[in-house]
């Protein structure tokens, strides 16, 4: 239980310092802006009570608000994928014996933590983008950024998992 | 009321979501009354440390190009003081400048720890505050033009919205015959501004120099703020729409000068009792 906190509470302040110090630093022709800090929400175990999903969730959404001045749009995006992981999770498990308690790359098949990620990715910069920019007038070109961002999201999710966390 | 209990405990993930996300939402939509809250933005202690201790590493891979900028910008300082007759160096690095006759502008250097140029809404985060004697509301100015204005102060460090933020418009005027008018920025490219309200029997043409005008007390006259690089004329519309090449590369800012206005608190007042004489009459 206490080696369980331990762990998720450096991921926490890793994927933070990591999105805060670095990924809101790379600005690729201003389109561009990666969000991992979801990979948070998302690795969290698949039997966390649902409260505690949607408390963590905002928690971390509401910490990268206060380090990028962006009050209370992350933290809606970051509670809105909370909320709805569980629908993710079971809608894309086709079989009882494709769950796992883990939802990472290493205890699930390929295939599943990418469309995973890239549901749980998309969702959160759908939110994200169009709560920050809040109008449709710029309608394709905020459709654009939450691609190309999400797409680069998704590779630098993925990349993560064969990289640093595993177990 | 015992079955309302149970529903709420039975759905009680989906009340927390709807909790949540409207005290999130609350948050986007008060943003002023929020931001206000200095402990809720890039200023406050827990926040500027960490941006500071980062800065104070990745801070030295951009020395040699602060170097050359310094070294560019005595340069043109010193072949300024030179072409001015009557003007003598006194020993004594005081910092008051009089740039104009009748205001005092004081200026403070600081470094920038956080900046972002591709959000709608863009800030940076300075690494001096209310100590060095920075206020909200001063303009904020680097050696190539104006970057922003200081919005929330913490006891060692700012936060300024940036020329980049769509929350704020600054009043700069065309160089060449002083028509002002008021800068924006549209929120897709960090390199142009757009320059609004200057009446289409002006004279402008692709290459003028837009700079501050003075008429706000955040900044001093002449600021440099870029060179117009296209501007057409809307259907229907009695003003042009300029588009501005912005002098600053905010992505590579480093290091700005805070502007303080010591005549500041005076006009505010003189500004202050001018319109509550209009609602008077």
């Amino acid at each position: 239980m206490i080696g369980r906190l331990i762990k998720y509470g450096v991921m926490f302040v890793v994927l933070v310092l990591m999105q805060v110090l670095v990924l809101n630093q790379v600005q690729l022709s201003g389109y561009i802006n990666p969000f991992i800090y979801v990979l948070f929400i998302m690795l969290l175990p698949v039997s966390t009570p649902r409260y505690l999903l949607l408390i963590l969730g905002f928690l971390i959404g509401f910490v990268v608000d206060i380090f990028s001045n962006s009050l209370g749009i992350h933290a809606a995006a970051t509670v809105f994928i909370a909320f709805v992981r569980p629908f993710v999770i079971s809608s894309i498990s086709t079989r009882e014996e494709d769950r796992n308690e883990y939802p990472g790359l290493r205890q699930n098949k390929f295939s599943w933590f990418l469309s995973y990620t890239a549901i749980m990715v998309l969702l959160h910069h759908f939110v994200l983008f169009y709560l920050e920019y809040f109008t449709f007038s710029h309608f394709f070109l905020t459709f654009l950024r939450v691609l190309l961002s999400s797409v680069f999201s998704i590779f630098i999710i993925v990349l993560s998992q064969f990289i640093i966390f595993r177990e | 009321m015992r079955s309302l209990i149970r529903y709420l405990l039975k759905n009680h993930a989906f009340v927390l979501f709807v909790l949540l996300e409207g005290f999130a939402l609350t948050m986007v939509f008060n943003y002023n009354s929020f931001q206000k809250a200095t402990y809720l933005n890039s200023a406050s202690r827990l926040t500027g440390t960490v941006y500071n201790m980062f800065h104070s590493v990745t801070g030295y891979f951009g020395l040699a190009k602060i170097n050359r900028e310094l070294a560019g910008e005595n340069a043109r300082l010193r072949s300024l003081l030179e072409n001015q007759p009557g003007y003598f160096l006194s020993p004594d690095s005081t910092s008051s400048t009089q740039l104009q006759n009748d205001s005092v502008f004081r200026f403070i250097t600081a470094e920038v720890i956080n900046n972002s140029v591709n959000r709608p809404l863009n800030y940076l985060t300075l690494n001096k505050g209310r100590k060095q004697g920075i206020k909200p509301d001063m303009g904020i100015i680097s050696n190539r033009g104006i970057v922003g204005v200081v919005g929330q102060v913490s006891e060692s460090y700012a936060m300024g919205l940036s020329v980049l933020n769509q929350r704020w418009s600054v009043s700069a005027k065309v160089k060449k015959n002083g028509y002002y008018g008021s800068l924006m920025w549209n929120g897709t490219d960090y390199r142009y501004a757009t320059l609004a309200e200057i009446p289409l029997h002006v004279d402008v043409a692709i290459g003028d120099t837009v700079v501050t005008s003075g008429y706000s007390s955040i900044f001093p006259e002449g600021i440099l703020v870029g060179t117009i690089s296209d501007f057409t004329r809307p259907d229907g519309e009695n003003y042009y729409a300029i588009k501005v090449k912005l002098f600053v590369d905010f992505k590579s800012i480093s290091h700005v000068e805070v502007v303080e206005n010591t005549d500041r608190q005076e006009i505010d007042e003189l500004d202050k009792t001018l319109k509550n004489d209009r609602q008077a009459n």
